[in-house]
């Protein structure tokens, strides 16, 4: 971008801005279905941001965002859900569990504290793998993390999914959730340690050489990625208000790659964008989905995007920049 | 031997041959193109669809079904390469990735568009759902059928990349690509090839999947596909004889870990799958019989 860029703080005031407006508006005017829509869409935007974090700074490709949702989100559930319903959905639930029933922000930074811990774990094995050994490893987590899900039915009611989650995620709650996330991750993107993991992405071997600990590093950022998924995944079935073992899978991990390969591996206003423009985009098809009644058009709508982005700009829209604001 | 322990151990034959059809596959054209192809089991729910479509048409003779499911799969996946990987050979192996991801999610849901998500019952001739009696224990005849088919389709495939000009080119290729063109050896045809067998493979155990299983569905080709994967990196990537060693190993320890521990255990199948993936690329990530020749972990 030449000519008119933004310095970083009055970037932060914009984005405060105009996340802030859009709120109220929607607080004040929107339908329960639009604002539906924005929660949705602004936890795709959390999401995608962690991410790119994880997978664009350090070049990680991993898969296991959904799993450490998966984990997030149960383990937010235990905490929420409403007390009267435990011994009956949750049976296995040790008794001093029974009468708790805590407010979401508390339990789903509980859920995001599991999932970075299962995250923390389980990255000191697969991350000696590379490239799409990493992958597969990561995909795989994914299926071991619902196969869990689905037979440890004392805690989860299994197959048939735990209903009736109080709708505790407010749009507002939400947007700052977002924001807080999207200024963590670029503080760490313009930190030093992230310039080390950049380092660590264009060339391990190089960054080791001038001392940097590639190891610990991706250990790091796989962590802080299964914990804000974590966090990410404790938000979502207290907007939709159930939560099964398939609710967050392969298509989930797809999309999520999808959004940071489009917005360009490592770029935060990348994946903002194309995290709105995939979740509004997928939204805005689905009526013509419904009257054609050719379900699943709006994923391979998504997949031919991809590929054709791909093709196209190999590095995504916008790489590893950052468009529009002065990073120097 | 107990005949419980019999029909296991004929249980892990069948289902390791179905693994091992389709690692095959992956490692065909891992070996050819560097490229772990995601899309592959996709490819089996695409041999189930066409063999369910010509059963349910009722013209064709089922001694041909076979060889036209093979053929069907031979086209599809030489196209799916056509289409869209030949574009991005060459790119980083991350990008060539991410694209077999996507024509993966594009095919199941394609699937799902076209064929609609209910799962279908699929019945092959009487013949092959009878059961024998072996000694005393109590076979169906399809788990025979299929390591026989299988371990026939292997040793034509290996005489094929032995002993014919393309076989030995597709061996020149993933030996050295560069040298290779230099020897005026096609490299599209070869690539396309490789795609196509390995389809014709992968179908060809949709047939069996869809047999055995009696149920199909668009998205039915996602997990065995994984698995065969894993298959292939417990073997060691690009030998066929690697690819067939994986996909009995785990097919034998996977009806190992259903059979013969508690019951309440077997819904953890899957898990116990993709643990042992995990632990395999740690301890010895070139795989049972790989060669040590490149970056993996």
């Amino acid at each position: 971008m030449t000519g008119f860029a933004l310095s970083q703080r009055q970037a932060l005031l914009l984005l405060l801005l105009v996340t802030g407006v859009a709120v109220g508006l929607l607080e004040g005017f929107g339908s329960g279905y639009l604002r539906t829509l924005a929660a949705l869409s602004l936890i795709n935007v959390l999401l995608a941001v962690s991410l790119t974090m994880t997978n664009g700074f350090t070049g990680l490709f991993s898969l296991g965002h959904p799993a450490f949702m998966t984990i997030g989100a149960y383990v937010a559930v235990i905490f929420t859900y409403p007390a009267g319903r435990k011994s009956f959905a949750m049976p296995d639930l040790p008794e001093i569990f029974g009468s708790i029933e805590w407010p979401l922000p508390l339990a789903a930074l509980i859920g995001a504290l599991a999932a970075g811990l299962a995250g923390r774990l389980i990255g000191l094995t697969v991350l000696r793998l590379r490239t799409h050994y990493l992958a597969v490893a990561t995909l795989g987590l994914i299926i071991v993390v619902q196969t869990l899900a689905l037979n440890l039915d004392g805690f989860t009611r299994g197959g048939r999914g735990l209903t009736g989650i109080p709708r505790d995620a407010t749009l507002p709650l939400i947007a700052v959730c977002t924001v807080v996330v999207i200024v963590l991750c670029w503080r760490l993107k313009h930190a030093s340690i992230g310039r080390a993991m950049m380092a660590v992405r264009e060339n391990e071997m190089a960054a080791r050489c001038f001392g940097i600990d590639a190891f610990r590093l991706k250990l790091f950022a796989f962590t802080l990625g299964a914990a804000i998924a974590g966090f990410g995944g404790a938000l979502l079935p207290h907007v939709v208000s159930v939560m099964s073992p398939k609710s967050f899978g392969l298509i989930m991990a797809f999309n999520l790659i999808a959004i940071i390969v489009v917005g360009g591996q490592g770029s935060i206003i990348g994946a903002i964008v194309a995290a709105l423009a995939i979740s509004l985009g997928s939204e805005a098809l689905r009526p013509l989905e419904e009257t054609l009644g050719l379900y699943g058009m709006t994923q391979v709508a998504v997949a031919a995007a991809l590929i054709v982005v791909l093709l196209w700009r190999p590095k995504g829209l916008f790489g590893l920049d950052e468009p529009g604001v002065r990073t120097e | 031997m107990s005949d419980y322990v019999i029909q296991q151990v004929i249980n892990g034959l069948s289902l390791g041959s179905l693994y091992a059809l389709v690692a095959i596959g992956f490692s065909l054209i891992y070996g050819v193109v560097r490229l772990v192809n995601f899309a592959h089991g996709d490819l089996m729910m695409i041999g189930s669809f066409i063999t369910l479509g010509l059963v349910a048409s009722g013209y064709t003779p089922w001694v041909v079904v076979p060889l036209v499911v093979m053929f069907g799969g031979f086209l599809a996946g030489g196209m799916i390469e056509r289409v869209a990987f030949r574009s991005i050979r060459g790119a980083p192996m991350i990008t060539g990735f991410i694209v077999t991801l996507s024509v993966s999610v594009a095919l199941q849901n394609l699937g799902l568009m076209v064929l609609g998500p209910q799962p279908r019952n699929f019945s092959f001739p009487a013949l092959f759902r009878e059961r024998i009696s072996l000694g005393t224990a109590d076979i169906a005849i399809i788990d025979l059928t299929i390591p026989a088919a299988a371990i026939v389709l292997a040793l034509v495939l290996t005489l094929f990349i032995r002993r014919t000009r393309l076989g030995i080119a597709m061996r020149a290729v993933s030996e050295n690509m560069l040298a290779a063109r230099l020897m005026g050896i096609s490299l599209d045809r070869i690539v396309f090839l490789a795609f196509g067998l390995g389809g014709a493979l992968a179908a060809i155990a949709g047939l069996f999947w869809g047999g055995k299983f009696g149920q199909i569905d668009p998205l039915m080709g996602l997990v065995p596909g994984l698995k065969a994967f894993v298959a292939t990196i417990i073997g060691g990537v690009g030998s066929v004889g690697g690819a067939l060693l994986g996909g009995y190993v785990l097919g034998f320890a996977e009806i190992a870990f259903v059979g013969f521990l508690p019951p309440e255990y077997s819904g953890y199948r899957d898990a116990f799958v993709f643990a042992l993936l995990i632990l395999i690329l740690l301890v010895r990530p070139q795989g049972l019989l790989g060669r040590d020749e490149e970056e993996r972990a």
